[in-house]
């Protein structure tokens, strides 16, 4: 019979050990993943590729238009969702106390996370796409914003409840309206919080395939009007990586790699910025 | 309960009982709040102490299931009344927590953030507003040189008396206090203390504290609580040296529960 202390110590060393094993699994393929991006990336990506268009097959090119698209629709997605979500993120942390409204808008908004965004590419596609019977970059931007939407609410809701309520109290001691309130202290407080979601939110849509293929499709060619199909890298790189090409697969990696990086960007920059601001609280 | 006829009263508070859903948390509470004088209210945690201050600015407001029935008059007028503003009593009756709650703003912001819900100062009367409330809550010669740095980074103290400042600079008659120094160190507990003696000269302040010795210090009048009824209220030194209920003396005895 071991002695309590010894059985404490075997106990933690296995289960410690078993953690770490499972961590280490998870990093290998994240590992193994980076790494075959910028094996096959790297050397794809000359700076042609940010300065020539979608090449046809054989001759040469790059992928200006997929990645100035990319931003376009990232950027006004992100501008549509983003106070749409705060705003539907605020009602549920600062009024859905009372009342059947929030709970409900709340499992809504919870059914809306998980969706499937290829759901979202057709629901925009029925709604948008068919009527004004031709692809656009507004429909790719509104599909990727009703992406943006429900994570911007859950991180803004759960931002506001860690605002402790004797702050509210503090402000509301002073005579200050619910409407001061909640944009001069509550909302101010969460800031960090609150970008850090929306940074998340630009993470999530960026790499997004699924909603792009039924509204903005692609353009072989430089497009800066939102009203027309629009060129993106995440459908681009689902066409080249699936053709016979050599040079058409080659910039599928080279984009490959800076979705990737961008996406890893901005989930650092995102954790950076939380991590100050709840140093400084 | 009566207190000496030379003396004016600020607050009387007149058959109040409060509800917290269906929990009676005050019992017909009958008390009379002198101007310009320091008030404690002593007792046991959830005798209704915090709860009692709460309802002098109907703070309970901001939660639905709260209630509370009679009179509470402020210079005579009813301030449980429905047609009272919220705003305008707020005005009149500031208050400080237990937990220092300096907004996420510069320490100027925070003291100026109450005063611009009133008034619409000039820079220069602003400033001199500001200075003011801080030399008031003893805090201007410490952040004197920083009024733009946040308020979340000062010290605990510093902070309950940017707190004071913040609520003294809209220029309140009632000043509530609770539990104000529970969670300072005893240095910070002896400025706000010593801070209290000098605002009575500008204020009405009741203070809500579980520290007798604090209570014995700071306060001219005392109010013991227990259990949602007032047991006893009277002038200080009288409470704690001769109280006339046996529960007050166990209580200040130590020898309760």
């Amino acid at each position: 019979m071991l002695n309590l202390y010894t059985r404490r110590r075997i106990i933690n060393a296995f289960n410690l050990s078993i953690s770490v094993l499972a961590m280490l699994v998870g990093l290998f393929w994240l590992c193994w993943i980076l790494l075959t991006l910028l094996d096959h990336g790297l050397p794809a990506l000359k700076s042609t590729v940010f300065t020539q268009m979608t090449p046809p097959p054989g001759s040469a090119g790059g992928l200006l238009n997929a990645i100035a698209g990319s931003l376009m629709m990232t950027l006004v997605g992100t501008l549509i969702g983003t106070p749409i979500g705060i705003l539907a993120g605020t009602y549920l942390a600062e009024f859905g106390q009372r009342g059947w409204l929030a709970p409900v808008t709340r499992f809504i908004n919870d059914v809306l996370l998980s969706a499937p965004s290829i759901v979202i590419g057709l629901f925009v596609y029925e709604i948008y796409v068919v009527r004004m019977k031709h692809f656009s970059g507004w429909a790719g931007a509104f599909a990727l914003s009703i992406l943006v939407i429900p994570v911007v609410i859950r991180t803004t809701e759960n931002m506001l409840r860690l605002i402790p309520n004797t702050l509210r109290e503090a402000a509301a001691a002073l005579g200050a309206p619910q409407w001061k309130i909640i944009s001069f202290v509550t909302l101010r407080a969460a800031r960090a919080g609150i970008i850090t979601g929306v940074l998340l939110a630009v993470a999530r849509i960026s790499g997004e395939t699924a909603p792009l293929l039924f509204t903005a499709l692609n353009n072989q060619f430089w497009n800066s009007n939102m009203d027309q199909p629009m060129a993106n890298l995440p459908v681009v790189i689902f066409q080249f990586a699936m053709s016979p090409y050599e040079d058409w697969q080659r910039l599928a990696w080279a984009g490959a790699l800076l979705i990737t990086f961008s996406v890893l960007t901005l989930n650092i920059v995102a954790r950076v910025l939380f991590r100050q601001s709840a140093t400084t609280h | 309960m009566p207190i000496d006829k030379n003396i004016t009263p600020k607050l009387v508070v007149r058959d109040l009982n409060f509800f917290y859903d269906n929990y009676r948390a005050l019992k017909d509470i009958n008390l009379t709040i002198p101007e310009k004088m320091v008030t404690a209210f002593i007792g046991p945690s959830g005798c209704g102490k915090s709860t009692l201050l709460r309802a002098f600015n109907r703070m309970y407001q901001l939660y639905p299931k709260q209630r509370a029935t009679g009179e509470i008059l402020l210079d005579g007028e009813n301030i449980l009344d429905k047609k009272q503003d919220l705003n305008s009593l707020r005005a009149k009756i500031g208050m400080v927590f237990q937990k220092p709650t300096p907004f996420p703003m510069s320490i100027y912001d925070n003291i100026a953030f109450g005063v611009k819900l009133y008034q619409s100062l000039s820079r220069p009367d602003m400033d001199e507003r500001v200075e003011w409330a801080l030399k008031k809550a003893a805090l201007w010669n410490e952040v004197k040189d920083k009024l733009k740095q946040s308020g979340t980074g000062l010290s605990g103290g510093q902070q309950q008396r940017l707190c004071i400042a913040r609520a003294i600079a809209v220029k309140p008659q009632v000043l509530l206090l609770d539990e104000p120094t529970s969670a300072l160190d005893p240095i910070s507990t002896a400025h706000i203390e010593k801070l209290i003696d000098e605002l009575k000269e500008d204020f009405t302040i009741v203070i809500v504290t579980h520290n007798m010795q604090q209570a014995a210090r700071v306060s001219d009048y005392t109010a013991y609580m227990y259990l949602g009824d007032l047991i006893e209220f009277g002038d200080t030194s009288m409470v704690f040296t001769n109280p006339k209920r046996k529960e007050t003396e166990d209580y200040i005895t130590g020898r309760f529960g």
